[in-house]
């Protein structure tokens, strides 16, 4: 680098510096007179202003929390709604002797341990001078028993607000979800500006997924306070909280009632589409749990009981659980059998009870002993002959199986708007490498034909994939929440890009037909629900096997215990010329498909056709 | 000066000197800062409501920032000027870095995580800024040219965007002043001066343009505070109650009540002030501006007697940023600048300013500590 190097004028450059730097401090002198100035105005002149401010009128800026938004079914019906309560509050800076004061609470207003522990771990997360709720939900005799010596309590008081309430309880527990209190880790990852004033956030379900919309916008007011700290005013300052907005819901609450009554003492789902919109009518998972505990304070015993129960209530079997799809996939398969021209609507095969690998000796068993004889791909959907998916899996090969139910939406999450949802599996053999480091097994092919092996699928994924047929490849989006109300303006929620499967027509009508004789034909596996109907129902049953049976055993429902008995499955769409409602059923340990889970479906399906204009 | 007779005194006398002489510690300068130290303990210990644990928090941080600046007092200044360059491009790497994979905190991207300790690199470019600044300027004959005004702007305003873009708006602009500051050092014309001042009041809109949410809401929350009372004005008005209410005397160390019932915000951090003003009063706030002053002028001293051009420039921004700080701070906390998050210097709870502002004061002592010829 060549560098200019002319002589510089160092007398020159010493005297521009040495003028600067004085002009610098002259600079610096009088922007300190400013702030001496500033101080002067603050400290000497407005001092008797600002220290009465600081002395007399200790204001103090509460939150106002927002009311949450209500949650409504499809007719209007309430799901979830606000309800007035007493809650009783302490400020831990305004009690002189803490524990004492406790004490006397305690045995006053029949406060149980636990809550007093609890009141502890709150207290400890939060400053000295905010309230802390004790007892939530405090009855009308507690209020009035405190109300009489609330004089003697200083820094407790009570608190009238509005307590999340579910007045459809256990039935809607999985879907529309909970509140609960603020718990740490979400602390840390909540606006807190936006949280201040709000004890409770949605856990699950709806209440979680609408959370930031349900909530609203927390306001403030001034408040000026006595030398106690006991709110005098409120003063003028007052920003108005913005309630949250209200949901309303594609579910039909009676729907959901029927479809719950009508598991009955059984565990399961029950799944229902509106077809045209994608709306869920239907989102039950069996046994429920009532959703209010959760909301003023689950007690650690009641907790306990719900998550040791055997049958697991507080896991949502609709959303989360996965099952083998059993034979209703064989509707799938067969379209896929067609569209790839693998079989034809015509060819048939002999079925002899069971089915042989070439040049092997082990034997696939069907589900009836004795064989279904010639069956053509219509009398194999009708009659459930499993032969016949053996041979046509086997011809299809594994990955086009994968490919074609994948556009079904199996094995991938339908994006409905909850939170938590599993994907399940179609198994592939990419798959199997990545997960089992194993190359893929022919025998495996076949037990994917009737839904069995590494297949998983949800309930919402079943109730997906039918109304998806029934729609004739348009792909449907299963969605909760269809409009949101804000001020009495109310929006619908924004519709998924449409897809389209591509399909032939033909291939469509001959399952669908084939489903039709499922319910309606003389050899259906679902004949049972098809009488005294004015409409048609196209289905299928499926029952999955929950632990597989060896080689030379015979089943026999009676010696197996409940616990190991067949899952029993039915998938159906209503009525078959017009498809409106599509819906999945899972009935845990509920034997076959046929005769336990169709009178659900069929029980929904009617009074929801009931209903529908003619 | 005065100071330089006092300095003279230590030189020659005790043991302790001899010592402090050894380490290149500028004894002055020095002792300005422990005082400091020590008030903010004592202011601290207050705001924070008589946590000891901050304090500690605080001593170790004061300790390792006293280390820097003992470290880098020992480094000769031409050090420094040979490696401006190095150490300025590394600070624009990391600002890089850290807006492409840096860390969140509080809203902004500051941070870039190496693994073992979280690092700021817009602190180190603080200083770095004004060095390469400076280097560049004395390459050349001063007062700079067109050519060299115009190539610094552009060295100055990298940086000074990419904090701006973390969002930063406090460090930004200090590291654009402290630039700024080595141009008029380095002897730009006044009407160059005023031209650009004139040029950048007219870009005030498109800056605006360019402001995030809440900086707007800052901006007019510092016109008018009573708009938003509860919300950004919320800040400013608990701090002029709390300094109007300290009064003349001030209501007594510990005496805070504003702080002390959680009214005023951030009170150990950024409006410290306001818990200093309330206790000590208007006396002791002109106490604490005098202290100030005190070793800006030394600092101004130091520029001064420094010995070429690179050194003169550096020790003269660096203390202009100091009083920038000063400023800035206590001008948002009473109330006549918009809120800015920049701490007040030396006293505010915080470690990685104070890491720099001490490093900015040990490189001072290495400029006036190594100088050719030591006056005996």
């Amino acid at each position: 680098m060549s560098r200019a190097y002319s002589i510089k004028d160092s007398i020159t450059e010493n005297r521009i510096f040495l003028s600067r730097i004085v002009t610098i401090f002259v600079f610096i002198l009088l922007l300190t007179t400013t702030l001496v100035v500033r101080l002067i105005y603050l400290q000497v002149v407005g001092h008797e202003q600002y220290s009465s401010m600081a002395k007399k009128n200790r204001i103090k800026l509460a939150p106002v929390p927002p009311t949450r938004g209500i949650i409504y079914d499809r007719k209007g019906k309430v799901l979830a709604e606000n309800v007035p309560t007493y809650t009783l509050e302490l400020i831990p800076e305004q009690i002189p002797a803490l524990d004492d004061t406790l004490q006397k609470l305690q045995s006053l207003l029949n406060i149980p341990d636990e809550k007093i522990s609890q009141f502890h771990r709150q207290r400890k997360r939060q400053k000295r001078f905010n309230a802390t709720p004790l007892l939530l939900h405090m009855s009308d005799a507690q209020v009035a028993k405190f109300a009489v010596v609330r004089h003697s309590f200083p820094g407790v008081d009570i608190h009238a607000g509005l307590l999340r309430q579910y007045p459809y309880s256990e039935i809607t527990a999985h879907v529309v979800g909970y509140l609960g209190r603020i718990n740490e880790r979400e602390l840390k990852s909540l606006p807190v500006a936006e949280y201040r004033g709000t004890h409770h956030i949605g856990k699950t379900g709806v209440e979680k997924s609408y959370e930031n919309i349900l909530h609203g916008t927390t306001g403030y007011a001034e408040i000026e306070t006595n030398a106690q700290g006991r709110a005098i005013r409120t003063l003028d300052t007052t920003i108005n909280p913005k309630p949250g907005s209200n949901l309303y819901l594609a579910l039909d609450i009676e729907l959901q009632q029927i479809a719950h009554d009508a598991l009955d003492n059984y565990n399961g789902a029950v799944i229902a589409i509106d077809i045209t919109t994608g709306g869920v009518l239907v989102f039950t998972s069996r046994p429920g749990f009532d959703p209010n505990l959760f909301v003023s304070g689950i007690s650690t015993t009641e907790y306990k009981a719900l998550q040791d129960s055997d049958d697991r209530p507080l896991f949502n079997r609709a959303l989360r659980g996965l099952y083998p799809p059993g034979s209703t996939i064989k509707p799938f398969l067969g379209l896929a059998g067609l569209e790839y021209q693998t079989t034809k609507t015509h060819s048939k095969l002999f079925c002899p009870g069971y089915y042989r690998l070439p040049k092997l000796s082990h034997r696939y068993r069907d589900w009836k002993k004795q064989g279904h004889g010639s069956v053509r791909l219509k009398d194999a959907i009708i009659q459930s002959c499993d032969v016949y998916f053996y041979d046509l899996a086997y011809k299809l090969g594994i990955e086009r199986i994968h490919n074609f139910l994948v556009q079904f939406g199996f094995s991938e999450k339908t994006g409905i708007d909850l939170s938590g949802e599993k994907s399940g599996l179609i198994p592939s053999k990419k798959w199997k490498k990545a997960a089992y480091n194993e190359s893929w097994y022919h025998g495996e092919t076949l037990i994917t034909g009737i839904g069995q092996g590494f297949t998983q699928v949800s309930a919402l994924q079943l109730a997906r994939a039918t109304a998806t047929l029934a729609n004739q490849g348009k792909v449907v989006y299963p969605t909760l929440v269809t409009r949101i109300e804000t001020d009495n303006s109310s929006q619908p929620t924004a519709s998924k890009k449409p897809q389209n499967i591509t399909l032939k027509t033909e291939n469509v009508t001959f399952i669908i037909d084939a489903m039709i004789n499922v319910v309606h034909g003389a050899r259906g596996t679902a004949k049972r629900i098809g009488k005294d109907i004015d409409y048609q129902i196209a289905g299928k049953t499926g029952t999955a096997q929950v632990f597989s049976v060896k080689q030379e055993e015979q089943y026999s429902e009676e010696e197996i215990a409940f616990k190991l008995r067949d899952h029993a499955l039915f998938i159906a769409f209503a009525p078959a010329e017009n498809p409106q409602i599509a819906i999945a059923v899972i009935v845990e340990n509920g034997g076959h498909g046929g005769s336990v889970a169709a009178p659900i479906a069929a029980k929904v399906i009617k009074k929801y056709l009931s209903e529908q204009a003619p | 000066m005065i100071t330089e007779t006092r300095q003279e005194h230590f030189h020659t006398s005790s043991l302790v000197g001899k010592i402090l002489r050894k380490l290149h510690i500028d004894i002055p300068l020095l002792a300005g800062l422990l005082i400091i130290s020590a008030l903010s303990f004592t202011v601290l210990y207050s705001a924070s409501g008589q946590n000891t644990e901050i304090l500690i928090k605080q001593g170790v941080r004061m300790a390792i920032a006293f280390g820097f600046m003992i470290l880098l007092a020992h480094i000769n200044p031409q050090q420094f000027q040979r490696h401006s360059v190095l150490l300025y491009g590394l600070g624009v790497v990391l600002l890089v870095g850290v807006l492409l994979m840096g860390d969140m905190g509080k809203g902004a991207q500051r941070w870039l995580n190496l693994g073992f300790f979280r690092f700021q690199p817009s602190e180190m470019i603080k200083v770095t800024t004004p060095m390469m600044i400076a280097w560049y300027l004395a390459e050349h004959p001063l007062p700079p040219k067109w050519k060299q005004i115009l190539i610094a702007g552009v060295l100055i305003f990298v940086p000074t965007l990419l904090i701006a873009k973390q969002p930063d708006l406090g460090t930004s602009i200090l590291v654009a002043s402290s630039g700024a500051a080595v141009l008029f050092f380095a002897g730009i014309s006044w009407r160059f001066l005023l031209t650009t001042l004139v040029a950048l009041a007219s870009m005030t809109p498109i800056l605006w343009h360019f402001m995030r949410e809440y900086q707007r809401t800052r901006v007019l929350t510092f016109i008018n505070p009573e708009a938003d009372p509860l919300g950004a004005g919320y800040h400013i008005i608990q701090s002029k109650i709390a300094i109007g209410s300290g009064g003349v005397n001030g209501k007594g160390w510990l005496g805070s009540t504003q702080s002390e019932l959680d009214f005023l915000p951030e009170s150990s951090t950024d409006f410290i002030f306001a818990v200093f003003a309330e206790e000590f009063g208007l006396s002791g706030c002109l106490g604490l501006l005098c202290l100030y002053l005190l070793i800006i002028s030394r600092c101004l001293y130091i520029a001064v007697q420094a010995q070429d051009s690179y050194s003169r420039l550096l020790a003269g921004s660096l203390t202009f940023t100091f009083f920038v700080y000063i400023f800035v701070n206590i001008g948002m906390v009473v109330g006549i600048l918009p809120v800015v998050g920049v701490p007040l210097p030396l006293i505010s709870y915080g470690g990685t300013s104070m890491v720099t502002l001490l490093s900015s004061f040990g490189i001072l002592m290495s400029i006036h500590t190594h100088r050719k010829f030591l006056p005996t």
